[in-house]
């Protein structure tokens, strides 16, 4: 195997996850004894992310390449890689483990070597997802991650388990089945399954329609934008806590950079002609998540739904199709996955001492559980984009993004960010204000394990909010490489966009679609 | 020596003999011998997979197919053995029994060899005939009798189908050797005779591989018959009827009329089978209409006719007897009086016998076309043979009939994890275990690491498409 720095970090950190889980259903310890070993693993797999922090943002585009052969016949090889767009979704898969880890510890009683195993699979097909550069492999880690994901929800989620489980999966993958059509197809027009040299080449406005349609159906049920999101409430509500977390902040993701690392640079014309459509229903997920997450009593339902909106959020960035847009949506992605995996952490450990996700049931904790609405204050605020946050951040760039694209689209998108305020500031006011209505002395406040969960995700709320130019730093050249790809294509092609695309390119002046061209010949192998 | 370039047929034709004299013998210790046996005979095929050669009048021919074929119809005859070896209490798995069904593998390698049409058909109704007796032997079950009915009236029809089929080519050809049948051609318009021969001739295979319109035995006799039989009978014929197909494929260019009746028979097979699977609640039954679907799979590479398709519907076929053997090794390890089992009986399988749910799932994904199993990376290599020939509209048949079977195999995950149930708990020796737990990590392997398989495929296609 060829490798960019002498270690194959991307594989060690898909291949450890894959270790320990074998080694927890061979040898079947106690519990105890599981989740201490799971949560080792999760932190080496955290030590072992470190290296990819060197990532140099203004390098080649792909950093961390490793390759080897896997079907020569076929042109399909292990291609692993790291970029902007992938660089923090990776990074936060790994976070995630060991938080999950210590968020489960004491809410998972049954089958706890099996819950583990599963927890260990999803971290395994999570980070593949975000590293492949071969499509295949793409897919595989795509659709491997389905069946530890369903068995989360079906085997230790809530009473409608089963429901919600066979709901997931079949929306997700009836939806991915054209994206495999599409893979082929692509390899059939392209010779290749190899990401970087497929972005290389170009294709007939037919083709980029078909393949587009196909492909977004498969990344629009995953996001999900309305109306294909019917799965999500029922899959976030009846999945254990840690499952919750791992959807909001990983899988959702997928959907999201799918988007961004396909349909734009492959099918950059048909990502424009499609973008008015894109756009208004990323307009319709952000008023409509809104809306409904507005006359929810179940505290998981309400954020789920919020889901819907944060993530319209993301995909109307992307569909803007400019540097400010697209950062906004990636650094909403992040934000997203650390403000709602908190949050569903938080609702994990309430209904831990409550037994019940009702608000009414969970009233007035302001006064008995301090520290608790202390994180979930803050996580409630961050949902709600408050200045110095994160969300602030990414909120307040899409939306900038989308005020200089068109001001109707901005004007349009405004009220999700004040239905958001109404909807995180009614819940936070009931339950930490409320008549405290079932409380009882038993509830204790946050332990140490809580404390040891939730912090790591609440500095980094601080982290990105108050110095959110260090990520955009590193997530900037690879999103001004992929718009200056589908530019270049799209003029190519003698497609006029009216999305004034170069002015708001914020190109600097040196950097012309020929050099651009060149900056991303030079990092294919 | 030319002989030791037959040695997988030679074997299995020694353990057939062996079985014979243990048969009439009366002896009841085959199960202690046979598995291993068989065993050796897939490393005897492996030793084979480089024999090359034309033997009886150039009739017979050991060519890269043949052997590739002949090592998985001996992985596929040791499997079953291996699975019925797990009940060495049944009174049904008598020495005849196992006479029968090494004698209809038996049949089959010849099959795999026969590259002349007089000779392929004897193959055929050698290792046909054997099922015919086989079929309806289920202790005094009524509906194995109704099995073993249908399946030789289904059968004898087709064959009568068949026959007809190739007096056509003859008479319109000449000759029954593949090799010069293919030097000819096939377009209709010069030779409308041969074509219709060809089609009449190739239902005798669709037959075996419950291809629509020829399915309609299938689910009936999956249900009626013992369920080591339908094990065998769900897989290995299949594998005769594909290698015949894959060899006759060959004969067609792509973009041919004959292409087109395949294409479309392959696009019905699997939305019928998927539609009809939906509503089982047998799980043999479900497994039976599945194979009509799968069999609609296979279609797409021999309608692409290319090197890529014929390589890519051998390799499927072979994933598929994986994939098939794996959960109809669950269907018989569950059924311990070798009952039918219903999807309730699957209730709690996780709680009861935990590996075994695990095996069951990871066929059920493999059948539905998962990553990473076997059944994703052949349903890959077929869509992208399909595509190539541009057979779009068959792709995304294909795909869209995966999205509605997801439901009914994922019928057999969800029962086994989610499903309650107050059954005790299964007790199943180790050395079972063991073997079911290789067949799911071939499963496995074959999907992550193709490359060895795809390419004696490959190898396969190849030589028959230059």
């Amino acid at each position: 195997m060829t490798t960019q720095y002498g270690f194959p970090v991307v594989t060690m950190l898909i291949v450890l996850p894959l270790v320990v889980a074998a080694a927890l259903l061979v040898l079947r310890r106690n519990e105890r004894t599981v989740r201490l070993v799971t949560l080792g693993a999760g932190i080496l797999e955290c030590l072992l992310a470190l290296p990819l922090l060197s990532y140099a943002p203004n390098g080649p585009a792909f950093q961390f390449v490793e390759q080897a052969p896997w079907l020569p016949a076929l042109g399909m090889s292990y291609h692993m890689g790291v970029d902007g767009l992938s660089l923090y979704m990776i990074l936060l898969t790994a976070l995630m483990l060991p938080l999950c880890v210590l968020g489960s510890w004491t809410y998972i009683s049954k089958r706890v070597t099996e819950f583990h195993f599963c927890l260990l699979l999803m971290t395994s097909a999570c980070i593949g997802v975000f590293a492949a550069l071969d499509f295949v492999l793409f897919y595989v880690f795509w659709e491997a991650m389905l069946v530890p994901m369903y068995l989360l929800i079906a085997v230790w989620g809530g009473p409608r388990r089963r429901y919600a489980s066979i709901k997931f999966f079949l929306y997700t993958l009836a939806g991915s089945t054209l994206l495999l059509a599409a893979i082929v197809a692509f390899r059939h027009v392209g010779g290749t399954f190899s990401i970087p040299e497929l972005m290389e080449k170009s294709y007939s406005f037919r083709f980029q329609m078909w393949a587009f349609l196909a492909m977004a159906l498969a990344f629009a049920i995953k996001v999900p934008m309305f109306p294909f999101h019917t799965w999500l409430p029922a899959a976030h509500v009846e999945a254990p806590a840690a499952g919750s977390v791992l959807l909001a902040a990983i899988l959702l993701k997928m959907g999201t950079y799918g988007f961004l690392r396909f349909c734009l640079p492959l099918t950059p014309a048909a990502s424009v002609t499609a973008a008015p459509v894109m756009i208004a229903i990323s307009i319709a997920s952000i008023i409509y998540g809104g809306c409904i997450a507005l006359g929810q009593t179940d505290i998981k339902k309400l954020i789920a739904y919020s889901s819907v909106g944060h993530m319209g959020f993301v995909t109307l960035g992307i569909f803007l199709f400019s540097v400010k847009g697209v950062s906004g949506a990636i650094l909403q992605m992040l934000n997203h996955g650390i403000t709602t995996g908190g949050l569903f952490m938080m609702v994990g450990l309430i209904y831990e001492r409550s037994h019940s996700r009702e608000i009414t049931d969970n009233q007035g904790l302001g006064k008995f559980m301090p520290a608790f609405m202390f994180l979930f204050g803050l996580f409630s605020f961050s949902s709600l984009a408050f200045p110095g946050t994160n969300s602030f951040v990414g909120e307040i760039l899409v939306l900038i993004g989308a005020f200089s694209s068109n001001t109707w689209v901005g004007f349009c998108a405004v009220p999700g960010a004040m239905l958001a305020a109404a909807y995180m500031l009614r819940l936070l006011q009931r339950v930490t204000w409320g008549e405290p209505s079932s409380f009882k002395k038993s509830w204790h406040d946050l332990g140490a394990r809580e404390w040891v969960t939730l912090i790591p995700l609440a500095l980094l709320v601080f982290y990105i909010g108050l110095a959110p130019s260090l990520a955009i730093k590193t997530i900037e050249p690879s999103i001004e490489r992929v718009l200056s790809v589908m530019h270049q294509k799209n003029q190519a092609m003698g497609l006029t966009s009216d999305m004034k695309f170069t002015e708001r390119m914020r190109l600097p002046a040196s950097m012309t679609v020929a050099t651009a061209t060149d900056a991303v010949r030079k990092e294919l192998p | 020596m030319t002989i030791f370039k037959l040695l997988p047929e030679l074997w299995l034709l020694g353990i057939v003999c062996a079985l014979f004299v243990a048969s009439v013998r009366g002896s009841r210790r085959v199960m202690s011998w046979l598995p291993v046996a068989a065993g050796i005979g897939v490393l005897v095929a492996v030793a084979g997979l480089s024999s090359r050669g034309e033997m009886l009048y150039a009739t017979y021919k050991l060519d890269a197919l043949s052997q590739f074929f002949k090592l998985a119809i001996a992985f596929g005859f040791a499997v079953v053995a291996g699975i019925a070896a797990g009940k060495k209490e049944s009174r049904d798995l008598t020495p005849d029994y196992f006479m029968l069904l090494a004698l209809s593998a038996w049949g089959l390698m010849l099959l795999a060899s026969c590259v002349e049409l007089v000779t392929l058909y004897l193959a055929l109704e050698l290792s046909s005939y054997s099922l015919y007796a086989l079929i309806p032997l289920r202790g005094q079950d009524r509906r194995a009798a109704e099995a073993g009915i249908k399946y030789i009236l289904f059968g004898a029809a087709v064959t009568a189908i068949a026959l007809f089929g190739l007096s056509y080519i003859m008479a319109a050809k000449h000759t029954t050797y593949i090799a010069a049948l293919a030097a000819s051609s096939w377009s209709f318009a010069d030779a409308p005779l041969a074509v219709v021969g060809l089609t009449l001739f190739l239902a005798g295979f669709f037959y075996k591989l419950a291809l629509f319109p020829f399915h309609f035995w299938c689910p009936d006799v999956y249900q009626g018959t013992k369920n080591e039989t339908a094990a065998y009978v769900a897989t290995i014929p299949k594998l005769g009827a594909v290698v015949v197909l894959v060899r006759l494929a060959a004969i067609l260019t792509p973009h041919m009329e004959v292409t087109t009746i395949l294409a479309i028979l392959g696009a019905i097979s699997m939305t019928g089978g998927n539609l009809a699977a939906l509503v089982q609640r047998d799980v043999k039954r479900l497994l039976g209409y599945s194979s009509v679907a799968h069999a609609g799979y296979v279609m797409l590479g021999l309608a692409a006719g290319s090197a890529a398709g014929l390589a890519a519907s051998a390799f499927y076929s072979l994933a598929y007897i994986l994939m098939n053997l794996a959960a109809f090794y669950v269907v018989c390890t569950i059924s311990k009086d070798g009952e039918n089992p219903s999807l309730d009986d699957l209730d709690g399988l996780y709680h009861r016998a935990p590996a075994l749910a695990m095996i069951l799932a990871v066929a059920a994904f493999s059948l539905v076309g998962l990553p990473p199993t076997a059944g994703f990376t052949g349903k890959l290599f077929l869509l992208s043979a399909a595509w190539d020939q541009g057979f779009y509209w068959l792709v995304i048949v294909a795909v869209l009939n995966t999205a509605i079977s997801i439901y009914y195999y994922l019928g057999l995950v969800r029962h086994a994890y989610t499903g309650e149930s107050d059954a005790p708990a299964l007790v199943i020796p180790k050395g079972t275990l063991v073997f079911g737990g290789v067949l799911a990590a071939l499963v496995l392997l074959a999907g992550i690491i193709p490359a060895p398989l795809y390419d004696l495929a490959a190898m396969a296609g190849t030589q028959l498409h230059p």
